[in-house]
C-alpha cells in the first residue's frame, strides 16, 4: 500500500485534502512543497510499468512512465508550483485545494498505463477544475460552471462508452496507440477531443475559464486541454484527420480572439489557437512533428500560464477584465507589462523564446512531409498568432489610450511566480538542448539557422504592421461573438420553453376532450359489470386455452422468421 | 506627474520609423543569408514579409465579416443564464 503513497499525482490529491485544515506559513509551504515532491518523484520513478492492482478482473497499471509522460508528468508539475506561488493570496479557500486536485488528477492520466485508470483520474480533473470554476464565487462563475460540467460530463460519457467497447472487443485495459478503426476507437477520439477544445464544441473553453478569478484561470488554462494533447499524442498519432481539425482549431482561435473585447477570453481563445498547433501535429505523425507537439505543449503551458498571470495581475489590481475599459497601465504595473511582453513573444514563436524552439517543430515536419497547404496554413497562423495575442493582449492592456487607471504591480509572491516563468520562457528559447533531451523522440532539428530566423522575423514583424495598419478596423467594442455555445444557451433553451408550451396545450385540450371521452367510457364499463355483463360472464376453460395456443402459435411464427 | 517617455509623440514617432527601418532591414538581409525554401512558392522575394501581412489582412478581413453576422452587445446572455 505504501509504494501508492509515491505516485506523484496522489502526492497532490491527498496534498489537496490536507491544504484545507492548514493554516498561514504552514499553508504556504506545503502549497509550494507538494508539486516539488510530486517533481521530484516524477524523476525518481523507474521507466516502464510501476504500479499494478487487479480490479474486477481488470488490470490496472497507474504508473507506467516512459519519455513522454515524464515530460507531461514534469510540466504539470511546474505548472502546479508556479500556479500555487501566484495562487497564494487568493481568499478563497476552495480553489487551491481544487487547484491540487485538478493538477494531481492531469498527472495521474499522464502516468496510466491503462484505460480505466486514464477514465477515473479524466474524471476527477472535471470535478477539480469545476471546483475552481465555482470557486470565483460570481453568479457568471456558477453559471459557467453548470455548463462547463454539462459538457464534460458528455466527454466522459463518451469516452467511457468507447472504453468500454475497446475493453470488450480486445480484453485488454493497455493504454496502447489505437486507430480510428471502430466505433469505440471513434468514440475515444472523440472523448479525447471534447477535452482539447475541438470544433464544435470548443466554445466551452472561451465561455468557461475567462470566469474563474484572477488566479483560477492560471490553473485552468494548463491541464485540461494539454492531458488531451498527451492522449491523442499516445492513442492516436498520425491519425491524418486531426491535421484538418487542428488546423480548423488554429484559424477559429485567431478570428474570435480578434473579435474579443475580455483580455481573458482573448487568451483563452488562444488556447484554442495553440492547441489546435499540436493536434495539427499529431495528425502529420512524424517524429519531428510528435515531439514538436510535445514540445510545444511543454512551452505553451508556461508562456499561457505566463501571460494569464500577467492578465490575472491587472483584474486583481484594476477589477477590469475589459480591453475597452483598460490601457495604459505600463507606467505603474512595469513587472506585469514585461513579464506579460515576455509571454507574448513567447507565444508569438519570437527567436530567443521557448515557443520558437517548439512550434517551429511541427511546421519542419509539414515542410518535411512536402504537405504544402499544411505548411501555408500554418506559416498564415504563425504569423495570426503574433497579431490575435502577441501584439492585441499586451498592446490593448498596458498601451493604446491611457485608461488614466494607475494600478500597482502586483504582491511579491504574483510578481516572483511571473518572473520564474519568464525566464524558463527565455531559457528555453536560449537553451533548447534541455528541453529536446526529454522529447519521446531524438531530436535532429537545429532551430538557429540564420535562414530560419529571418523568414520568422519578416512573419511576424510584417504580421506587426499588418496590425498597427488595420489598427482602427481592430477597435474594442462592447460586443461579443455568438459561438457555438449559442445553441445550447439560447436555442436548445428556448426550443424547449416552446416544446412545453405546445405540450402544455396538448395536456389541456387533451384533459378536456379527455374528461368527456371518460365520462362515456365509464357509464359504458358500468353498463357491462353487470352480472349478465361482457366483463363479468364466465367462460369455458376451453376457449381459454385456444387463446393460449394461438398466443404461443404467434410466438412460435415470430421466433421462426427472425 | 513626470510624463512617461513613452507617452511623447516625439519618441512615438521614433519608435515607428525604427519599426520601419527593422522591417526593411529584414528584407534587405535576404541579400546576405541564404534562405534554403522547401516550397517553390518560399523562393519568392521577401515572401514571408508579404506572406505574414496578407494573411494578417486576411484574417482580419474574414474576423470582420463574421462580426457582421455574429456580433453581439455583450450583456447579450446575461439573461438567460442567470435564473
Amino acid at each position: 500500500m505504501i509504494e501508492w503513497l509515491a505516485h506523484p499525482g496522489l502526492v497532490l490529491l491527498l496534498g489537496a485534502m490536507l491544504l484545507p485544515f492548514l493554516r498561514a506559513r504552514a499553508r504556504a509551504a506545503a502549497v509550494l512543497v507538494l508539486p516539488l515532491l510530486a517533481l521530484i518523484l516524477v524523476w525518481r520513478l523507474p521507466d516502464g510499468a510501476g504500479l499494478s492492482a487487479q480490479w474486477l478482473g481488470y488490470q490496472l497499471t497507474p504508473i507506467s512512465l516512459d519519455k513522454l509522460s515524464r515530460l507531461f508528468a514534469t510540466i504539470f508539475s511546474i505548472m502546479a508550483f508556479g500556479g500555487g506561488l501566484f495562487a497564494l493570496a487568493q481568499p478563497s479557500r476552495l480553489e487551491l485545494p481544487a487547484a491540487y486536485l485538478y493538477a494531481g488528477a492531469a498527472i495521474g492520466v499522464v502516468l496510466a498505463g491503462d484505460l480505466i485508470s486514464v477514465f477515473v483520474f479524466w474524471e476527477l480533473m472535471a470535478v477539480g477544475s469545476t471546483l475552481v470554476l465555482w470557486s470565483a464565487g460570481t453568479a457568471a462563475a456558477w453559471a459557467a460552471s453548470r455548463r462547463y460540467v454539462m459538457i464534460h460530463l458528455l466527454g466522459g460519457v463518451i469516452l467511457f462508452a468507447g472504453i468500454s467497447g475497446h475493453v470488450l472487443g480486445t480484453g485488454d485495459t493497455a493504454f496502447v496507440r489505437m486507430a480510428p478503426d471502430s466505433i469505440a476507437h471513434w468514440l475515444i477520439l472523440i472523448g479525447f477531443l471534447v477535452n482539447a477544445g475541438a470544433p464544435p464544441l470548443s466554445a466551452w473553453l472561451p465561455d468557461a475559464y475567462p470566469e474563474a478569478s484572477w488566479s483560477g484561470t492560471v490553473f485552468l488554462s494548463a491541464f485540461t486541454t494539454k492531458t488531451a494533447v498527451y492522449v491523442l499524442l499516445r492513442g492516436f498519432p498520425g491519425t491524418e484527420f486531426l491535421i484538418w481539425v487542428g488546423l480548423f482549431m488554429v484559424f477559429y482561435g485567431i478570428v474570435y480572439a480578434l473579435l474579443e473585447n475580455d483580455m481573458r477570453r482573448i487568451l483563452a481563445y488562444s488556447i484554442v489557437n495553440q492547441v489546435g498547433f499540436m493536434i495539427a501535429g499529431i495528425g502529420i505523425g512524424t517524429e519531428m512533428a510528435l515531439n514538436g507537439a510535445a514540445a510545444h505543449a511543454f512551452t505553451h503551458i508556461i508562456y499561457k500560464g505566463l501571460l494569464l498571470m500577467s492578465a490575472g495581475s491587472v483584474l486583481f489590481a484594476t477589477g477590469k477584465r475589459k480591453c475597452s475599459e483598460l490601457g495604459g497601465l505600463f507606467h505603474s504595473m512595469p513587472a506585469a507589462t514585461i513579464c506579460g511582453i515576455i509571454g507574448a513573444l513567447a507565444i508569438s514563436s519570437f527567436p530567443l523564446t521557448s515557443g520558437f524552439v517548439s512550434k517551429s517543430m511541427v511546421s519542419q515536419a509539414a515542410a518535411d512531409g512536402h504537405l504544402t497547404w499544411v505548411w501555408l496554413a500554418l506559416a498564415a497562423a504563425s504569423a495570426g498568432v503574433f497579431l490575435h495575442a502577441g501584439i492585441k493582449f499586451p498592446w490593448f492592456v498596458f498601451f493604446q489610450k491611457d485608461s488614466g487607471l494607475r494600478p500597482a504591480d502586483p504582491p511579491a509572491n504574483m510578481r516572483w511566480a511571473m518572473y520564474g516563468f519568464s525566464f524558463l520562457c527565455l531559457a528555453i528559447g536560449v537553451w533548447p538542448e534541455a528541453l529536446y533531451r526529454l522529447l519521446p523522440h531524438a531530436v535532429a532539428y537545429e532551430p538557429y539557422t540564420a535562414a530560419h530566423v529571418l523568414t520568422q522575423l519578416q512573419l511576424l514583424l510584417f504580421s506587426g504592421l499588418a496590425f498597427f495598419v488595420m489598427l482602427p478596423w481592430l477597435k474594442r467594442t462592447l460586443t461579443i461573438t455568438l459561438d457555438t455555445d449559442w445553441v445550447y444557451r439560447v436555442f436548445l433553451p428556448a426550443l424547449a420553453m416552446a416544446a412545453g408550451r405546445g405540450i402544455g396545450g396538448i395536456q389541456k385540450g387533451m384533459l378536456r376532450g379527455g374528461a368527456a371521452i371518460g365520462a362515456r367510457l365509464s357509464i359504458a364499463i358500468r353498463r357491462h359489470q353487470r352480472a349478465d355483463g361482457f366483463l363479468m360472464r364466465s367462460r369455458p376453460t376451453s376457449v381459454m386455452a385456444f387463446w393460449a395456443m394461438l398466443v404461443l402459435l404467434a410466438y412460435l411464427i415470430v421466433n421462426y422468421i427472425q | 506627474m513626470q510624463k512617461h517617455w513613452l507617452d511623447q509623440p516625439r519618441n512615438v514617432r521614433l519608435l515607428w520609423r525604427a519599426f520601419l527601418g527593422v522591417l526593411v532591414a529584414t528584407v534587405l538581409a535576404e541579400f546576405l543569408v541564404h534562405l534554403h525554401p522547401h516550397f517553390e512558392i518560399e523562393s519568392l522575394f521577401a515572401f514571408h514579409a508579404w506572406y505574414g501581412f496578407l494573411a494578417c489582412a486576411l484574417m482580419i478581413i474574414v474576423a470582420r465579416v463574421l462580426a457582421f453576422l455574429l456580433k453581439r452587445r455583450d450583456s447579450y446572455y446575461d439573461r438567460s443564464d442567470h435564473d
